[in-house]
């Protein structure tokens, strides 16, 4: 089948695509934007989070047929031209990626946090993000890089 | 063929900062634009899928295998099985014993036993379902104990079900004392859990020979195995590192490597792998469940006067790690204190459940749960605070370990206590609690009746890097060049950046060795020499080592060009300049469009095998400790723990990158958490239960406590800048506190970890 998406504003097109494939899949495999990350692909891990149609979601969920005439954005999508979006910015300065496996699933899910909570408090932190899990940091880099990122982008 | 179109980037970024500071990492942008190649985002224009059909039993004999059926499906382009590895069909980290496809027996569930090659994955695991496989179909052994001594059962491996046993003894065995406490421990199956799965792109040459991008923790010995199996010389198969999504021992083994390669060469195109997360349970080896039987003996005044300890690791089908396993469990095994008498056996055996090899803390782990769960046990015996007991006990520099080694560096381990002792506790609870905070959290279990809280201590001794007389080293070469009218250093090793920072911390020596700003780190590949495996809390010490030697070099090679003694001069801000300050030269001016290129090797000071019956020898290059305090809140009718802080004092000997090493705690201490609490491969009748993230839970956020790290250094006199590893100790101190305080808290012996509701609640 054919399907068509606006991924970080662009529209895209995808040929043959095969009816069980995921969104993550053609993501991935068929558009050339990896960002997005296989790593459990059952929903668990929350390392695939993107935007669809402004609200995150797993894309290893979302049947790529679903997907038809919507919105995306991914990780490949919050930074603008060069300038890194403040969640990206304080990740890095933060000390909050290391392997950075878990990382752009993360910096979907804190985007959407500020966006929707900007200044959140440390548990409201730790419940937004429970479904995004990171094996290497410990979590303790990913609040301080949250926190950071609030405050970066309450003064912009 | 060409390379692929995705593959490993140079990391130029450069951000200022030596040896001491915290710069950033240089891969850090491309990280979080999602723009960092790693293993299973390599792509190439006409790649085919790699799909693996693996044994649904724990133990059966092979009778047929047919793949015509599979063959014959449109889009399969190769199906192979034993009979087509080209050289020898075996590997193995420390014994070669491991199939690379299993020919007539099959050992674990999950064992691989034939290969495709596809168009698409989907086409592939379809594909799998029609090879034709026949099974006669085994008793499993799965009692690691038994497997230890019970010669009637039936032999997995030609020497037999023991890989290793060791012996240690030291001073009067049978030595008695006024207080006597014993306990038998159990540790559960635990997995890396890595995020990235095993996956690799192998792209066949026209040299006949093969290349590799794939995520692994040691891209020689990888090599080595490969090239065996492949039947081809060492230089035919090159292997480049491609982004890594976490290791912890997991990727010491080798997964897809043989595999990838072999479809590669017979389709004579690239050929991806990349296992999913189901797969990944089975692709890779688990961390050494074990059964500990302890005595500790001391006087009334609560010195230690004798360990006695016989611990069994289920090492499961093929050797892989076992043997280091006994090594260090045995070694390791009354922990870090001042034990005059002991008398400790160590077994490792084959068994028909999942292989376990290398995990972070690697056979620390389960002794350190058991002698850390008995010092508790004696401490109330005496009527002695825990940590006061653990600090009169404690291991200084000049102690004879139970090795007979003497420790000639420092040992601070009765300061780790204190400290770790004197941070502030959290206020006890009080009136109404936020639920979000309580055990149960949001589900509204509890609003805090029958909520308890416990406080406990864990302190442990690793040992740093490979052990037992391996000549353990590195390599590096520094390139110093002029680029855009600066000098500037390309850092190239085999060193296997698996997310812990190494490519920082190359960058840090070469700027602070060679004075220069911009420092860039070239991909890692078999074209340079070998580095050893990113594991063993080794590669700052052993790689950093190595890096500082051929910055050293270059330095040296920039004097002698210039025909200067190198004694007094320095490279400071792109200059040399002497002892006086004076600036003898312009490094760019001086290289002009020439370079400097040395290669370096870095070597640690030598160990030593153990003695076969006593156990004695100088086994380990350096130690690290650590020690944890862990404070819970458990509701003892549903038996659900909080953990509520998580504290921990580490001596890193030199914070190299003080930010760096406190994630390392950070992110070790989670490892622990987990494996105390909740992380554990069920393995039932040789079958694994829950190979889902879904079933095997690892700590998220709203698990984990807020930390407190008390980072000391206490430079070690004989390594590369004071250096101590970092990466495995605090996963290792976390299980017991957290254990340790969850028995202060309800007062039960819970002589298991996991701990589960079910062991609290007793239903």
């Amino acid at each position: 089948m054919r399907v068509n998406v606006t991924v970080n504003g662009e529209h895209r097109r995808a040929d043959n695509v095969w009816e069980g494939e995921s969104l993550l899949y053609v993501l991935r495999e068929r558009l050339g934007l990896p960002g997005s990350k296989n790593a459990c692909e059952q929903g668990e891990c929350g390392s695939c989070t993107v935007y669809l149609d402004g609200v995150p979601a797993c894309a290893c969920l979302v049947a790529a047929g679903q997907a038809e005439g919507r919105d995306v954005v991914t990780v490949e999508g919050l930074a603008e031209g060069d300038e890194l979006d403040p969640v990206q910015e304080s990740f890095v300065e933060r000390g909050a990626v290391q392997c950075g496996f878990c990382t752009p699933g993360l910096l979907v899910a804190a985007h959407d946090l500020i966006e929707r909570v900007p200044d959140p408090s440390d548990v409201e932190i730790r419940e937004a993000l429970a479904g995004n899990l990171c094996r290497c940091t410990g979590y303790e880099k990913i609040l301080d890089a949250v926190r950071d990122a609030a405050a970066k982008k309450a003064v912009r | 063929m060409s390379a692929p179109a995705r593959s490993p980037q140079e990391l130029h970024d450069t951000i200022a900062g030596g040896i001491g500071e915290s710069p950033l990492r240089p891969d850090g942008t491309l990280k979080v634009r999602g723009e960092f190649a790693y293993s299973s985002d390599l792509w190439h224009e006409d790649m085919l899928w790699g799909a693996t059909l693996r044994s649904p039993h724990p133990h059966a004999r092979i009778v047929r295998l047919d793949v015509s059926r599979a063959l014959a499906q449109p889009g399969v382009h190769a199906v192979l099985t034993h009979e087509d590895v080209p050289g020898e069909n075996v590997y193995g980290l420390k014994y070669q014993d491991t199939p690379a496809l299993a020919a007539d027996l099959v050992r674990y569930q999950g064992e691989p036993i034939a290969i495709l090659a596809a168009d698409h994955p989907e086409i592939a695991r379809q594909a799998l379902k029609e090879i034709v496989v026949e099974y006669d179909v085994l008793e499993p052994i799965t009692d690691p104990e038994r497997a230890a001594h019970d010669d009637t059962l039936p032999k997995l491996h030609p020497d037999g079900n023991l890989v290793r046993h060791q012996r240690i003894v030291k001073g009067d065995p049978a030595a008695t004392a006024d207080v006597v406490v014993s306990g038998v421990y159990e540790i559960g199956m635990q997995d890396q859990a890595f995020l990235g799965p095993e996956s690799g792109l192998a792209v066949p040459a026209e040299d006949g020979g093969v290349d590799l991008y794939l995520a692994t923790q040691w891209l020689h010995v990888d090599q080595r195995q490969t090239a065996k199996a492949l039947g081809l010389p060492l230089e035919k198969v090159r292997l480049t590192l491609s982004g890594v999504g976490g290791a912890f021992g997991g990727r010491e083994d080798l997964s897809m490597q043989i595999h990838s390669c072999m479809l590669a060469l017979r389709t004579g195109r690239p050929v991806k792998m990349s296992y999913n997360r189901l797969e990944s349970f089975f692709g890779h080896v688990h961390r050494h469940p074990a059964k500990m039987y302890y005595e500790h003996g001391a006087t009334r005044d609560g010195k230690l006067v004798y360990v006695r300890a016989r611990m069994y690791f289920d090492g499961g089908a093929y050797a892989s790690k076992t043997p280091v396993v006994v090594g260090n469990g045995t070694t390791l095994s009354v922990g870090p204190y001042d034990v005059p008498n002991a008398h400790i056996e160590g077994w490792g055996v084959y068994t028909n459940n999942p292989t376990c090899g290398a995990m972070r803390g690697l056979g620390a782990v389960q002794p350190t749960y058991a002698y850390e769960s008995q010092m508790d046990k004696l401490a109330s015996a005496l009527d002695l605070d825990p940590a006061e007991l653990r600090i009169r006990n404690a291991l200084s520099e000049g102690s004879t370990v139970v090795t007979g080694q003497v420790v000639d560096f420092p040992a601070p381990v009765a300061e780790l206590v204190q400290r770790v002792r004197d941070l502030p506790l959290p206020p006890e609870p009080a009136g109404e609690r936020d639920i979000r905070e309580l055990p149960g959290g949001a589900s509204n279990t509890t609003h805090g009746e029958g909520v308890v809280r416990g406080v406990g201590y864990g302190v442990t001794i690793k040992n740093i890097s490979y052990a037992e007389g391996l000549d353990d080293y590195s390599t590096a070469r520094v390139r110093l060049e002029v680029l855009g009218g600066e000098a500037v250093a390309m850092v190239h090793t085999a060193a296997a950046e698996v997310g812990q920072g190494l490519v920082t911390l190359q960058q840090q020596i070469a700027r602070t060795e060679l004075g220069l700003t911009r420092v860039s780190v070239h991909p890692a590949d078999t074209s340079v020499g070998d580095a050893g495996s990113s594991s063993a809390s080794r590669q700052t010490y052993v790689t950093g080592g190595a890096v500082r030697n051929a910055c050293r070099a270059v330095a040296e090679a920039v004097y002698a060009r210039l025909g200067v003694p190198a004694e007094g001069m320095s490279l400071v801000g792109g200059k040399v300049v002497a002892a006086d300050g004076e600036v003898v030269a312009d490094l760019a001016e001086l290289l002009g469009d020439t370079a400097i290129e040395e290669t370096r090797e870095f070597h640690h000071r030598p160990t030593y095998p153990l003695d076969p019956e006593t156990g004695q020898g100088d086994a380990h290059v350096q130690y690290g400790f650590s020690a944890h305090r862990a404070v819970v809140d458990v509701d003892l009718d549903l038996g659900l723990v909080k953990v509520v802080q998580l504290d921990c004092a580490q001596d890193v000997g030199k914070a190299m990158n003080p930010d760096a090493v406190v994630a390392q705690i950070q992110g070790g201490s989670a490892q622990g958490l987990g494996l105390a609490v909740m992380e554990e491969i069920l393995v039932k009748d040789g079958k694994v239960r829950n190979p889902s993230f879904t079933d095997y839970l690892i700590p998220t956020i709203l698990d984990m406590p807020p930390m407190r790290v008390d980072v000391l250094e206490r430079p070690d006199p004989h390594a590369p800048y004071g250096v101590r590893g970092v990466g495995e100790p605090p996963t290792i101190s976390a299980t017991p506190a957290i254990a340790n305080a969850i028995r202060a808290a309800t007062g039960l012996e819970l002589p298991r970890v996991p701990i589960r509701p079910e062991h609290i609640t007793g239903v």
